[in-house]
Parts: C-alpha cells; structure tokens; sequence
C-alpha cells in the first residue's frame, strides 16, 4: 500500500472513529426489568464527596429522579418521606436524584419537605441519561443485587408504594 | 497646581469608572443567546420551561452580584456541565469542534489543488493526450457526414 494510501485510509478510519465516539457518547441508553441498575458515583447534594448506588448493595433502593422545578416532585415527595420513614433501614432506602437542578434549588426542595433519605446530585443530566428516562420524577426499585425490579415513568403515590413495592421488600413478603 | 491636577484625576476617574463599569456588567440577554436550557435542548433565550426560569433566575441573581459573563458561564457549567454552553468550549475533546472541520476543509483544497495540478500537466486528462486511431478517424468521418444537412 503506498504512502498515499495509508494516509486517505488514516483519515477515513479518523472519521469513523470519531462518529463511533460520538456515537456512543450520546446515543441512547437505559435500563429495562432485570437489567443491571448504573451506579456511577454523583455528588452528594449536601457536599461531602460523591454516593453511589453501590453503597447500598444488599438493600432494597428505590431510586428516585425529580428536581425541585418539577411540580408532580413536589406532589410525590411527602409519599416518598413517609414510605422512607415507614420501611427505611437496613433492608430498604428511598435515593433521591436531583437531576438537572440548581444545588441551592435542590436543597432547599430537600428542607422545605424535610426529606430525610439520602439525596445525590445529577446536574448534567448523565444519571438520568444512563437510566434512560424520559422526564421527573422516575422511579426505579433496585434490588439488593443492584437489578431493576420496578420501573414507574412518573409520580408514585402512596397507594402505589404501599401496593406495589412493599410486596417486594423483607417485610412486605413475611 | 498638584491640588488641580489631583482634582482633574478625580473627576476623571468619578467619570470614567462607572461608564467602565457598565460596559463590562453582564446582561442576561447577552448571557441567554449563549447558553442552554438542558431540559428543553434550545437556546436559554427560546426557553419557557419552568427549568429554564430558574436557571434565569440564576443568572440575574449573579449579574446583581456584580459577577462577569465568564464567571456566570462558569457557575453554569458547574451547575448543568459543559453542555449548558451553546458552544463547545475551546479545550480538550471539545476543541475538536472547531479543529475538525477546518483540518478536512485544509485537507480537501489541498487534494483539490493537487487534482488540479495533475490534470494541467497531463493536459486536460490522459485520453486527449493519445491521437485518435485511424478507426476512429473514420467512425467519426462517418458520423460527421450522416448528420451532414
């Protein structure tokens, strides 16, 4: 091959490269039921380094996407603080995901309800991108195995929580 | 004499220092045309979405803080990342961008110009250069006198 040709070939597979990059960077993602949940680490929303949903391998997580511009947010919130008060503890935990947020905005939403579950920060938006979703507020049921059990595009009321995902916990299946 | 001369400087700088001022201080319309709603993927300056007020509600509370354009972009991108910026930033894979596209349009004049070239020199391509064959000569007498009016 001449030296011609290796260059034009160098060139296209330059190209390529960086369509596959592109690609892969921005293409879509997501997770289904039985799929492995994405548990980058994401700051802490009060400060104090970064959380991920590894840290809670062997509980049961109900991973919550909402930002404090999102009304039906505010809507779920207290639900979600009491279900957290109700089963929180060594087998479950509500997580919180303020996504594409300000951090002042986000933690004085955390106050105002006095949401007392763990909370990270997603202001790119990456996390939500890597479940896939499609708005606020998500939820997500992770099992202790880290896989998704439960998926729910949209608010959770109590009477969800208390009839789909207690079942699913410790306690709800004694 | 110095007294006036102290006194000039004053008036100069009572003058000048404010309208200075003013030229550098931000203004969220000027900030809204540069960068994005993340929520709704358009310009700040299209956006509605109650995302998009609050980050507006962001960006003045900042230029009352008497913060510059850059340090308000700055507090953007370590809010909502790089992609708040409706243009890429000038730094690592970002630049290329702005790296790219120049690189392939070099490269094409340059394949451009050397095509060009080549084919002058080899006057105009190498079949003109070849004299036609006899029974070509006589085909194309042929042709020429069947459409003779």
């Amino acid at each position: 091959m001449s030296v011609r040709s290796s260059i034009a070939v160098l060139a296209v597979l330059a190209v390529v490269g960086l369509l596959v990059f592109g690609l892969v960077s921005k293409g879509s993602s997501g997770v289904d039921l039985g799929e492995a949940a994405p548990a980058s680490p994401l700051p802490r929303l009060e400060g104090g380094g970064n959380g991920s949903l590894v840290d809670y391998r062997g509980r049961w997580v109900l991973v919550n996407f909402w930002a404090s511009w999102c009304v039906p947010c505010r809507e779920e919130a207290p639900a979600l603080q009491r279900f957290q008060q109700r089963h929180g503890g060594q087998e479950f935990t509500v997580l919180g995901i303020d996504s594409r947020d300000l951090t002042d905005d986000g933690r004085a939403f955390v106050e105002r309800y006095g949401l007392s579950y763990p909370q990270l920060r997603d202001g790119d938006g990456d996390a939500a991108h890597e479940y896939g979703t499609t708005g606020v507020p998500e939820n997500f049921l992770v099992d202790p195995h880290g896989k998704v059990q439960l998926l729910v595009r949209g608010p959770v009321s109590e009477e969800y929580l208390r009839e789909q995902v207690t079942p699913f916990l410790p306690e709800g299946k004694s | 004499m110095k007294a006036r001369a102290a006194l000039l400087a004053f008036v100069l700088l009572a003058v000048l220092a404010p309208a200075a001022a003013a030229e550098q201080r931000a203004s969220l319309t000027e900030i809204e045309k540069q960068v994005m709603c993340p929520v709704c993927g358009t310009l700040l300056q299209l956006a509605e979405s109650p995302q998009a007020q609050r980050e507006k509600a962001f960006i003045r509370r900042l230029i009352d803080e008497g913060k510059s354009e850059a340090q308000i972009k700055d507090a953007l991108v370590a809010e909502y990342g790089d992609e708040v910026l409706a243009l890429p930033q000038g730094s690592g894979f970002s630049l290329s961008a702005y790296v790219v596209p120049i690189v392939a349009f070099l490269a094409a004049a340059v394949a451009l110009a050397i095509g060009v070239a080549r084919w002058r020199r080899g006057g105009g391509g190498p079949e003109a250069s070849q004299p036609p064959t006899p029974e070509d000569s006589n085909r194309l007498d042929a042709d020429l006198a069947r459409y003779d009016l």
